[in-house]
Parts: structure tokens; C-alpha cells; sequence
């Protein structure tokens, strides 16, 4: 009895091991940022249009993003390689018939247009953020970033860096799925 | 005494502010509160610089968030409660004590109590541990038998 005192610091080593291990091994992004928006009504937002852009040139405002169905907000700028690296992920989500929602973070409206022009244009309503102010009103720290909207204007999930299809596939389709309901 | 001066100019170095002169309020009473609450604000993407020593662009949005927030009335708790709300409590450089930072706030005091009493509770195990009784005449003259040594009931190599 008195020895199993000694198999004390064992086990709290392992307990200790196993907690450290398990984020590790999942393959987590230790600089990835809890959000704080998650489940809070999403900042009130009022954007001007990209003047160039062929598919709407009206911006972003509060009524755009309470459409009563779930959407998405994107986070992006032209001068962003990563979102360039999501971007046919958005198109193939855009021809699925979901309503993505764009903010065009800190970026030249001339250069954003022209992007968008080349690349493929699956935005409904693009917002210039030109400052980054609305980023803030966001809680952005970087783009690309994902918002899921739900009918009611609550903020349900964000996503911070370029979207994978395993992201889509494991976080953001079932989630507007269920949100569709 | 060139050394001297040496020693004098070297002290009158500062580091190089990340604060651009346009960000600065007009106000010195307003800007010394926007300086003092950027330093207890972290950058967010450069995870463990207060806002005030970082020169990344986001670093630069907040200064002006909380310069805009500052000019439009607020308080100190208001300003860093509106980044709070949009960054959560990561953004704080000193996080609130709150049950769920319990264990962030008093975890070192607790390990280092623990190992306390852990050295104290073995200390005094070893203190209270008696004596062996001394081996009696017979029980030496057994032992020296076994070890082959001479009976004479001293140790042999004594």
C-alpha cells in the first residue's frame, strides 16, 4: 500500500503526457486563435462596392448579410496568395447554390476586380473594407478568413487561413446543412 | 571620461517606435491613454507583442481602433472591451482573473506548494525513521560465518 505513493509522480507524468499529446498529434495549429464572435450576432456592416466588378457592384451591408438563410463571409484581398489557393473551393460552393458574401479586406478596388474578373467571381455582394476597419469589427487576424452565418445573423463558425476540402467536407457542409433546416 | 560619455549617449538610445507620427492623436492627454492601453494590448498575429512594439499592419488597425474608440468618448475598460469582444481575452497582455484563468493565475503557486510539502512530508519520513537495533553477539558471529571471516566477534576488516 505504502509503495503505491511512488507510482504517484508516474501517473500524473503520464496524465500530464497524454493532455500535452493529444492537440499535438490531432495536427492543431498551436498559433490558431479561439474566436471570440462564435454564436454572437455578426458585427453590424456597411461596406461601399467595388466599382469595377461585372457581377454586382453594390457593397455589403447589415440587410445583405440577414438574407433569413445561411451564408457565407468571405474574407479575402488580391494581394493574398492563400486565398487564391481556396478560391476554386468558394466557386465550387457558389455553384452548389450557396450565397457567399465577400469582404474585400485592405485591397485596391481596380486590383480586386480585376482578380475576380480572372480568376472566377463566386461572390453575391462584395464589401471594400479599404482600411481594414470592418476587419476589426470582424475580429480578423489575417485572410483568408470563413464566417458561417446563420439565418438569424449569428456568427456559427469561423475559419481562419485557406479552406481545404476537408474542412468544407468535415466542418462547413454539414453545418449549413444543418443550419438549412 | 570619453568613456563616460560613451556609457551617457548609450543610455539615451530608445528603441525604435512602431507608433507612425500620423497615427498620433492631437490631444497628449488622449494619445498618452491610447499609448498606455496599447501596451497592455497583444498583436494578434504575432503572438506575444503588445500592439504599441508591433509593426505588422493589423498592430497598426487596433492602435487606430482604440484611438478611434478614445476620441468617440469611451473609457479605458470600454476601449478594452470592444477588442475583447472581437478578439477575446487573447488580446490582453495581463489576462482577467476569472475562474477560468484560475489555474493560469495560481497553477505556479500550487506546483511550487505541492513540491513543498512533498520535500517536507520526505524530510520528515527519513527523520522519523528509528534506528535498526544493534546486531546482537550471536547474530555477528552469523554473519561473519556466512562472509567466511574469523569468529572472533570483531569485523574482520574493521
Amino acid at each position: 500500500m505504502r509503495r503505491l505513493v511512488y507510482l504517484v509522480p508516474l501517473t500524473v507524468f503520464l496524465a500530464l503526457a497524454i493532455w500535452l499529446a493529444v492537440p499535438l498529434l490531432e495536427g492543431r495549429d498551436p498559433s490558431a486563435l479561439p474566436s471570440a464572435l462564435i454564436d454572437q450576432a455578426m458585427p453590424s456592416t456597411d461596406l461601399p462596392g467595388i466599382p469595377g466588378r461585372a457581377r454586382d457592384a453594390s457593397g455589403l451591408t447589415d440587410a445583405d448579410l440577414l438574407a433569413g438563410k445561411p451564408i457565407l463571409v468571405n474574407v479575402f484581398a488580391s494581394w493574398c496568395l492563400p486565398c487564391l489557393a481556396e478560391h476554386p473551393l468558394l466557386m465550387g460552393l457558389s455553384d452548389d447554390g450557396v450565397t457567399i458574401h465577400a469582404i474585400n479586406y485592405r485591397d485596391d478596388p481596380a486590383d480586386s476586380a480585376d482578380w475576380l474578373a480572372r480568376h472566377g467571381d463566386p461572390f453575391d455582394r462584395v464589401g471594400l473594407d479599404r482600411d481594414g476597419r470592418a476587419g476589426i469589427d470582424w475580429g480578423v487576424t489575417g485572410v483568408p478568413e470563413t464566417f458561417v452565418i446563420d439565418a438569424d445573423g449569428r456568427i456559427r463558425y469561423r475559419f481562419a487561413g485557406p479552406l481545404t476540402p476537408a474542412i468544407l467536407d468535415r466542418d462547413i457542409r454539414p453545418l449549413l446543412a444543418s443550419l438549412d433546416q | 571620461m570619453r568613456r563616460l560619455i560613451l556609457v551617457f549617449v548609450l543610455l539615451l538610445a530608445v528603441p525604435a517606435l512602431a507608433l507612425e507620427p500620423e497615427e498620433m492623436l492631437d490631444d497628449p492627454v488622449l494619445e498618452q491613454r491610447a499609448r498606455d492601453l496599447s501596451l497592455e494590448v497583444r498583436c494578434v498575429v504575432c503572438q506575444n507583442q503588445s500592439i504599441d512594439d508591433s509593426p505588422a499592419q493589423i498592430a497598426a488597425d487596433m492602435r487606430r481602433a482604440i484611438r478611434d474608440r478614445l476620441v468617440a468618448g469611451d473609457s479605458d475598460a470600454e476601449v478594452l472591451d470592444f477588442l475583447v469582444d472581437r478578439y477575446g481575452d487573447y488580446v490582453l497582455l495581463r489576462p482577467p482573473l476569472r475562474p477560468g484563468t484560475y489555474l493560469l493565475w495560481f497553477g505556479p503557486g500550487l506546483v511550487l506548494l505541492i513540491g513543498v510539502f512533498g520535500v517536507a512530508w520526505g524530510l520528515r519520513r527519513r527523520a522519523l525513521k528509528p534506528e535498526p537495533d544493534p546486531l546482537t553477539p550471536e547474530e555477528r558471529a552469523a554473519v561473519n560465518r556466512l562472509l567466511g571471516r574469523q569468529t572472533d566477534g570483531k569485523d574482520a576488516d574493521a
